[in-house]
């Protein structure tokens, strides 16, 4: 691939600066070495210093540069240069339903929190082994598909029940990670992480709209693994 | 009162699962009925009456009534709870639905029953 002009169409918004948000129309030259979008946003800030985004590993590993990709959230790199189409504008925004810090910078605090209200680590209150809690093969299974979540916040951050209710609804990528704990045969807390998410809000504001399975760049599946949990409560309760 | 954001209300999965065995029931209803249609049960007024009226079908049509306003009132419910933030409004939206279906529920049995 030869040089070409990519351009960029980027919500822009300075709380210090800027009265609004605005769309800035801006351009740049990318060569066969710049193969994500990353890159180019790389280069963007190059010849615009003022222009804000996170990232860190560029490799979609850390989930830092999820931003709304025309339309459609997504990791910058992870998102193929080649997969726009040629001549039409890539329109950048901030993840919607977070409130916007700068430019594409969104303030999590809100997505982390309902990560956190679900406990997110081991209960298991027997004494440690001298080395690690095993689990068989088949049991290790179980939480592929769940483990992988890197937080980006893609999933979340594009499901409707999470815009209206992000106070009160777990969200995607919280309910994923309840069930990764759920699911694990080393934990014991299963029936008290269940009354927990027994909630219109918690785990019933999810009206199966799939979003999240539509977004997530590490191809995982909130949606399955809601439908676990509400297959539990099932099994619990009747 | 101190103003905080509470949820763990200990409910939802009842209504999550009537949600989708009522939709069950009126699926099934509906073929039912489309065969019965097919069949010519509604070929004049007399034929479709007494199909209306035979002790089975009337079983079914009240299950429907109450399966359709259970049906009803959680979905709509639902929408009161994404969109409606105020508590006090969204408690009079659930009361003033509550009674909308009840009020359906007996003019539809009522409608049935005088068949």
């Amino acid at each position: 691939m030869a040089s070409r002009t990519l351009h960029f169409k980027i919500y822009r918004y300075d709380p210090d600066k800027d009265r609004k948000p605005y769309m800035q129309d801006i351009s740049v030259e990318v060569d066969e070495n710049d193969r994500k979008l990353l890159d180019a946003l790389v280069k963007l800030k190059a010849k615009d210093d003022s222009l804000a985004f996170r990232r860190s590993c560029r490799e979609g590993v850390c989930g830092s540069d999820a931003i709304n990709i025309n339309g459609k959230n997504g990791l910058a790199c992870l998102t193929d240069l080649s997969s726009f189409p040629e001549g039409k504008p890539i329109v950048l925004r901030p993840l919607p339903g977070l409130p916007v810090i700068r430019d594409l910078i969104v303030d999590m605090t809100q997505f982390f929190k309902q990560y956190h209200s679900i406990k997110p680590y081991l209960i298991n209150h027997d004494p440690p082994p001298e080395r690690e809690r095993l689990q068989s093969p088949k049991d290790r299974e179980e939480l592929d598909g769940l483990y992988e979540c890197i937080l980006c916040a893609c999933c979340s951050t594009s499901c409707p029940s999470f815009w209206w209710n992000p106070d009160k609804f777990v969200g995607p990528a919280g309910l994923l990670a309840a069930y990764r704990f759920i699911a694990d045969t080393r934990d014991q807390a299963t029936n008290e992480r269940l009354d927990d998410l027994e909630d219109p809000y918690r785990l019933f504001r999810c009206h199966t709209i799939m979003n999240c399975v539509d977004v997530c760049p590490k191809g995982l599946n909130p949606t399955r693994a809601i439908g676990k949990i509400k297959a539990l409560m099932v099994a619990r309760a009747i | 009162m101190v103003r905080r954001n509470v949820v763990g209300a200990h409910y939802g999965l009842v209504d999550w699962l009537a949600q989708r065995v009522t939709a069950v029931l009126m699926a099934a209803y509906a073929m039912v009925v489309a065969v019965a249609l097919l069949q010519g049960a509604a070929a004049d007024f007399v034929t479709w009456r007494s199909f209306m009226a035979s002790g089975l079908m009337r079983f079914f049509s009240f299950v429907l009534v109450l399966a359709l306003a259970w049906h009803a009132w959680v979905g709509v419910r639902d929408i009161w709870m994404d969109y409606v933030k105020p508590v006090s409004l969204r408690l009079a939206l659930h009361v003033l639905t509550l009674f909308a279906l009840i009020g359906s529920v007996g003019w539809a049995l009522g409608i049935l029953w005088r068949l």
